[in-house]
């Protein structure tokens, strides 16, 4: 067996994002996120790589703009508020089809809210975010184990399909600490392949243009078209989940991120006073796991949608439910954390309702 | 029969959408002859704004970038970070660079980041149709401002070259202009000095030149040049604020 660290969530995505071969990175500090710029200014000189303290979250986000166009691995971590700001930038990104990796470790909102846990930025990340049509895929961990592996991951599927990725964690996820494994070997940078659209220089080729915009009549509707195709493959190939006693279950939790942990406990809870639950746990938010809703919709009695937010993820379990079974929503808006005896208690409840 | 004049290797076979007398014309020309004459047109990235330049992908015979508006030095900073080997320039207009893109360019120059900036000041918003710049003059008429800029409501005029010479960071920062023969040459010995000072890596340079826009001037050609001799010019100096490179000697 490997060797075992203890490590804060918010240092294992930034170790995980190193290893997985990141070399620029850009921030600007906002709480609870800020042990991840102080990690990477203080590991990045080992790896040869580039650490930046931003004037703000705009900037940030457009020096990744800049250096995935020069072809590094790029990422920036922010909180909500800060996120709010970079959606300029990823929309950008998304129209020039530029890769590269953006966490958000999510607090309360809206506004300066607060900065504990929350997962009210669920919208904002599955939607796209920003202006114009676009998706990105959004990845959501559950541990800091996840936290280390998601970036690497995450860099995979910005480079196969060209777009920037988001990485949805919560104030707890990053502050929280739990053991860590180092599951893969370190990628060196240099031992992946050559990407044919950056901008090095057109010295022995055509010079290339990396822009979001085509102005001639036509032609961006073409180009959307054509992204939309990748997105169909995304939503085709990508879809991850997890699921824990699915198999006989008559009810369903479907949490993700901390809610899943805390949803786990109370399918254990459930099952020991002899109810039949399971938890369906996306880890892919966009994609999102429809086709395994659609599948348990036909043989469960009621799903349960567990979420610190006032109601947003569950939008997208009824949009694939349609009806057919009744969705109940144990909504935390605003930085509190859903208890198992309280999701127990509520289930109770739903359950004499029905 | 001798060729006298032709498109220089470092602007791309393409109609330009500039109106008659602009100055863009003139800039593009400059920076596509000092790419040949420097060398370094196979190493360059160049970064397209937004505003009437932002076309400038299309014109120049490099690699090019075109980002979101006022974002360019932060991008410069992404690519030249990530990519020492790359020579970049952000090319900007007014609105770029001193209005939305304020704190991008402040903060590259307090970086003192290694890339070449050219400002291109014509006081006025061409691209949307000659709404107020934060560059337009004191009682000068925009279509926002259509009795002339009131500075008591619309604010006063930014001197980038004053405002980034309080700053330690960069390393050379000069204003000219495009709107006479002497001062076209004198603005390509300016951006020459900027691509050569990138090239000794000594840093940020920023040229910023005065340019004319008939059109949202509504004036002719040669009244705009006439109108930066004679008005222009006289709030934004023509001058070489800083070369840090010389005191070193």
């Amino acid at each position: 067996m490997s060797e075992r660290y203890l490590f804060r969530g918010n240092h294992a995505i930034a170790e995980g994002a190193m290893r997985a071969g990141c070399r620029f990175f850009a921030g600007y500090p906002i709480t609870p996120q800020n042990e991840i710029p102080e990690y990477f200014s203080a590991r990045m000189p080992d790896y040869g790589g580039v650490f930046l303290q931003t004037e703000s979250e705009i900037a940030a986000i457009n020096m990744l703009f800049g250096a995935s166009a020069a072809g590094v691995r790029a990422m920036t971590t922010s909180s909500s508020p800060g996120i709010s700001l970079m959606q300029e930038g990823i929309s950008y990104s998304c129209g020039a089809d530029l890769p590269m990796v953006i966490a958000n470790v999510v607090r309360g909102g809206p506004g300066l809210g607060n900065i504990a846990p929350a997962q009210s930025d669920y919208f904002q990340a599955t939607r796209g975010g920003g202006h114009g049509d676009y998706r990105t895929p959004v990845l959501a961990p559950n541990s800091v184990q996840e936290m280390f592996e998601f970036p690497k991951l995450a860099f995979e599927l910005a480079e196969r399909y060209r777009t920037p990725v988001i990485i949805l964690a919560d104030g707890l996820l990053g502050q929280m600490i739990e053991p860590l494994e180092y599951t893969f070997d370190p990628v060196d940078p240099k031992t992946l392949p050559k990407k044919d659209y950056i901008l090095d220089g057109c010295k022995g080729r055509e010079r290339r243009v990396i822009r979001s915009y085509d102005l001639r009549p036509g032609y961006l509707e073409k180009l959307n078209f054509e992204r939309i195709k990748k997105y169909q493959k995304i939503e085709a190939e990508e879809v991850r989940y997890e699921t824990d006693h699915l198999d006989d279950a008559e009810f369903v939790i479907i949490a993700y991120g901390t809610c899943s942990r805390v949803a786990k406990a109370a399918v254990r809870l459930a099952r020991n006073n002899g109810v039949k639950m399971g938890l369906l746990r996306p880890i892919t938010l966009w994609p999102f796991p429809k086709k395994m809703i659609e599948e348990l919709t036909g043989k469960t009695r009621l799903f349960i949608v567990v979420e610190m937010s006032m109601g947003q993820m569950i939008e997208d379990v009824e949009l694939v439910v349609k009806g057919k079974a009744p969705v109940r929503l144990i909504p935390h808006p605003g930085g509190g954390i859903p208890t198992a005896r309280e999701i127990w208690e509520r289930f109770q409840q739903f359950r004499e309702e029905l | 029969m001798r060729k006298v004049y032709h498109r220089p290797e470092g602007l791309t076979d393409t109609l330009m959408r500039y109106c008659p007398g602009c100055g863009h014309g003139i800039i593009h020309r400059i920076i596509a002859e000092l790419l040949v004459e420097l060398n370094i047109r196979e190493r360059t990235v160049g970064i397209a704004p937004v505003g009437c330049s932002v076309f400038a992908d299309e014109y120049f015979n490099c690699d090019m970038i075109q980002p979101a508006h006022g974002r360019g030095p932060a991008v410069a900073t992404g690519l030249k970070r990530a990519n020492p080997d790359l020579i970049v320039f952000s090319y900007q207009g007014d609105g770029d660079l001193a209005a939305i893109g304020t704190a991008e360019i402040v903060h590259a120059a307090a970086r003192n980041e290694n890339f070449t900036v050219i400002f291109v000041n014509n006081a006025i918003y061409g691209m949307t149709g000659g709404q107020l710049a934060p560059t337009t003059l004191p009682n000068m008429v925009s279509t926002t401002t259509p009795r002339g800029r009131n500075t008591k409501l619309a604010g006063n005029p930014i001197r980038v070259c004053e405002l980034l010479n309080s700053l330690d960071g960069p390393v050379y920062i000069n204003r000219t202009s495009v709107h006479t023969p002497q001062w076209v040459l004198k603005t390509k010995k300016a951006i020459k000095r900027g691509f050569e000072i990138q090239m000794a890596k000594k840093g940020f340079a920023l040229i910023e030149v005065l340019s004319m826009c008939p059109t949202n001037w509504r004036m002719s050609p040669i009244e705009s040049s006439r109108w930066i001799e004679e008005v222009m010019s006289k709030y934004y100096e023509l001058k070489l604020f800083r070369d840090l490179t010389k005191e070193e000697k």
